[in-house]
C-alpha cells in the first residue's frame, strides 16, 4: 500500500527525458556506485541468512555444531523429520485456521468500518478515524501487554464486565490456563490491531468511487447491500485484493504476539509455525528442524507473495 | 432520515470505545492509585490520579539503560536506511540504467521479506560473526528492515521533485552533488522526516530479534524485551507495568499526532507493518 500510495501522490515524471548525468554522457558507473550500499546490505542481511537457513535444514546442526562448527549434510533427514511427524501437521493445520478466522474477520470488520465512516458525518468521522489511528498506532509490545491486563482473572475489567452482564462463571475465570480462550484472546488482539489499517485503506478507496454512479443506481432502486454489491466491490476489487493479500501475510507470520502472549501453549493450542519454528531451534537446540520450519513457512508464503506481487504490478502498471 | 442517523451514529460511537478502550484502559490504570486498581468495582473515570506508578516505572532497575538503548538501536538503524536509501532513490528516480527495473523490482520483494523466518539463521551468523549481544548488530537489522520502505517512499518524493530545478542549477555551475544537496535536498527534508520518523517506530517496537539475539548482557537489553517481562520486574504490580508500558508507546503516539495526515492517507502501511 506504502508505495500505492506514494507512486499515485507523485506526478508522473517523463520517463523518456534523458537525465542530466546522461546528456553529458558520463561514465555509466555512477548508478551502480550509488545503488551498491543497498545491494551489499540486502546481499549479506537477507539473502545470506535466507540461503543460511536453506543450508542448516539440510545439516545436522544441533547445540554442538552452534559451538563447534562443522556441520555435516545430512540430505532431507530433516524435512522427513518434521513431515513423518503428526505434530507438525496439527501445526500446520492450526495455522492455517488461525490465519484464516483472523483474516476473514479482519476483512469483514474493516469493510464495514470502512462504509460505516463514509456513512458518518464530518465529526464522527473525525471521531472513528482517530480512534482507529489510536489503536493502530500502539506498539505489538504494548498492546500485548494491555491485553494481559485486561484479562487478567481476578482484576482484569473483561471479567468483571462479564460478571455483571450476568454471566457469573468468570468470576475470576483464568483466560490464559485454558488453550482455547488463549488463542481468542490472541485472534481478538490481532483484529483489533489489524482492522484500522484495513479501514482506513479501504475507506480511502472507498472515497476515489464517483459519487455519481451511487446516484443513478440509487434512482434506479437499488439499496445499500445491492450497491456494494455491484459498484463498490467489483470497482475496488484490485485494492481488496491487495489489502487481503497483506493480511494473510502478515497474520499467518505473526510472531511476536503468540509468543509474547503464551509462547505457543497452554498446550500446544496457541502455536502455529513460526512459533513451532523459533521454540524447536530455541529450547530444543534443534536449529536443523527449525530451518527446515522456517523454510516451509517461507515457501507457503511465497504463494501468497506471488499472488500479491501480480496483482500489485497489474495496479501500478509501469513501475 | 433522521433514526438512520441515529443509528450510524450510535455504532460509530461503538467502533470509537471498542477501538480506544485498550488504550483508555491501560492509560487510566496507569494514573490511578493501587487500592483503585485492586477494587472490587473498576471505575471507569479518572477519580484519584497518582504519579507514583510513573515513578516506579522510571526507576525500575534499568529503564533508562534500556531506554537508551532502543533509543540507539532504532535511530542508527534509521540514519543508516536514509543515507543508504538517499543514494539508491536517486540513482532510481533520476538516472537511467541497465537494471534499474529489476533493481525496483528488488526492492519490492525486499520489503515484504517474512523476517520471522530468519530469526534461526541470524541466531547462527550472530554467534559465528561474535554480533551475539551487541547492539550494532541489531543496527544492521533494524536498518535492512527500514531500508526498502524508504527507498520507494523517498523515490516517490523525488519523482515529484522536477529534474529541470537541478538541471537548471547545473546550467549555473553547479556540479551533480551540489545540484542536488542545495536544491533537492531542502524539497526532500520534509519526505525525509516523515519517512524516517516510521522507520523509527518500526525498530523502536521489534522485539523477536533484540529477543533473541541479547542474551547474556542483559544491560544492552531494549525497551520491548524488558516490557515482554514486565512480570519478572514489577510482579503483580499493574500500575507500574501500564505505566511502563504507556511509557513505551509514547514516542510512538506523538510521531503518529505529528504525522497524522500521512497516516490516515495510508503511506504508512509497509513501515509501521509486517
Amino acid at each position: 500500500m506504502a508505495l500505492a500510495q506514494a507512486e499515485r501522490t507523485a506526478p508522473a515524471t517523463p520517463a523518456e527525458k534523458p537525465s542530466a548525468g546522461a546528456r553529458r554522457g558520463r561514465p555509466r558507473v555512477l548508478p551502480y556506485l550509488l545503488i551498491a550500499p543497498t545491494i551489499l546490505g540486502m546481499a549479506y542481511l537477507l539473502l545470506y541468512p535466507l540461503i543460511r537457513n536453506l543450508i542448516i535444514s539440510f545439516q545436522k546442526f544441533g547445540i554442538a555444531q552452534l559451538i563447534r562448527g562443522g556441520a555435516d549434510f545430512v540430505g532431507i533427514d530433516n524435512y522427513q523429520a518434521i513431515f513423518t511427524d503428526n505434530k507438525f501437521w496439527a501445526v500446520v493445520g492450526r495455522t492455517f485456521a488461525f490465519t484464516a478466522i483472523n483474516v476473514v474477520l479482519i476483512m469483514v470488520l474493516a469493510t464495514l468500518v470502512a462504509l460505516l465512516i463514509d456513512a458518518l458525518g464530518k465529526w464522527m468521522r473525525f471521531l472513528v478515524m482517530g480512534g482507529l489511528v489510536l489503536a493502530w498506532a500502539i506498539p505489538v509490545l504494548a498492546a500485548t501487554t494491555v491485553f494481559q491486563w485486561l484479562f487478567q482473572s481476578q482484576l482484569g475489567v473483561v471479567n468483571w464486565v462479564l460478571v455483571q452482564l450476568g454471566f457469573t462463571q468468570f468470576e475470576g475465570y483464568a483466560w490464559f490456563a485454558d488453550g482455547t480462550s488463549t488463542f481468542a484472546i490472541i485472534v481478538i488482539m490481532i483484529v483489533w490491531q489489524s482492522v484500522p489499517f484495513a479501514a482506513l485503506t479501504l475507506y480511502a478507496a472507498i472515497t476515489t468511487v464517483p459519487k455519481e454512479i451511487y446516484e443513478s443506481a440509487s434512482m434506479d432502486g437499488a439499496g445499500p447491500i445491492r450497491m456494494f454489491g455491484l459498484i463498490t466491490f467489483p470497482i475496488l476489487r484490485p485494492m481488496f485484493g491487495l489489502i487481503l493479500c497483506l493480511e494473510v501475510i502478515w497474520v499467518f507470520k505473526s510472531f511476536v504476539q503468540i509468543w509474547v502472549i503464551s509462547q505457543g501453549g497452554p498446550g500446544d493450542a496457541t502455536l502455529t509455525l513460526p512459533v513451532y519454528a523459533y521454540q524447536i531451534a530455541q529450547s530444543l537446540n534443534r536449529y536443523d528442524l527449525g530451518a527446515a520450519i522456517s523454510m516451509v513457512t517461507v515457501l507457503l508464503l511465497t504463494v501468497v507473495l506471488l499472488a500479491y506481487f501480480r496483482q500489485l504490478f497489474k495496479e501500478e502498471g509501469e513501475l | 432520515m433522521k433514526p438512520k442517523r441515529i443509528v450510524l451514529n450510535l455504532i460509530a460511537l461503538g467502533v470509537f470505545a471498542f477501538a480506544v478502550f485498550p488504550v483508555y484502559w491501560m492509560i487510566l490504570t496507569a494514573f490511578k492509585p493501587t487500592k483503585d486498581i485492586q477494587a472490587e468495582t473498576p471505575s471507569f473515570f479518572p477519580t484519584n490520579i497518582t504519579f507514583s506508578h510513573f515513578s516506579t516505572a522510571i526507576h525500575a532497575d534499568g529503564f533508562w539503560l534500556f531506554w537508551r538503548n532502543s533509543a540507539f538501536v532504532a535511530i542508527s538503524g534509521v540514519l543508516l536506511a536514509l543515507i543508504v536509501a538517499c543514494l539508491a532513490a536517486y540513482s532510481v528516480a533520476r538516472l537511467k540504467w541497465k537494471g534499474r527495473q529489476a533493481f525496483i523490482v528488488m526492492v519490492f520483494v525486499a520489503q515484504m521479506t517474512p523476517w520471522e523466518a530468519l530469526l534461526i539463521p541470524m541466531y547462527v551468523i550472530s554467534r559465528d560473526t561474535d554480533m551475539l549481544d551487541k547492539l550494532p548488530m541489531l543496527t544492521l537489522i533494524y536498518f535492512m528492515m527500514t531500508l526498502p520502505f524508504t527507498i520507494v517512499t523517498l523515490r516517490g518524493f523525488l519523482n515529484a521533485i522536477p529534474p529541470d530545478l537541478e538541471e537548471a542549477a547545473q546550467v549555473d555551475g553547479c556540479n551533480q552533488f551540489q545540484a542536488f544537496r542545495r536544491i533537492v535536498f531542502p524539497l526532500l527534508a520534509p519526505g525525509l522526516l516523515s519517512t524516517s520518523l516510521f522507520g523509527f517506530i518500526t525498530a523502536w517496537n521489534e522485539f523477536a530479534f533484540a529477543n533473541l539475539l541479547i542474551i547474556k548482557e542483559q544491560n544492552q537489553r531494549t525497551l520491548p524485551v524488558w516490557l515482554s517481562s514486565f512480570s519478572n520486574t514489577f510482579g503483580t504490580d499493574w500500575g507500574a507495568t501500564m505505566a511502563a508500558a504507556t511509557l513505551f508507546m509514547l514516542p510512538v503516539l506523538l510521531i503518529f499526532l505529528v504525522l497524522q495526515g500521512r497516516v490516515t492517507s495510508g503511506v504508512a502501511a509497509g513501515a509501521v507493518k509486517g
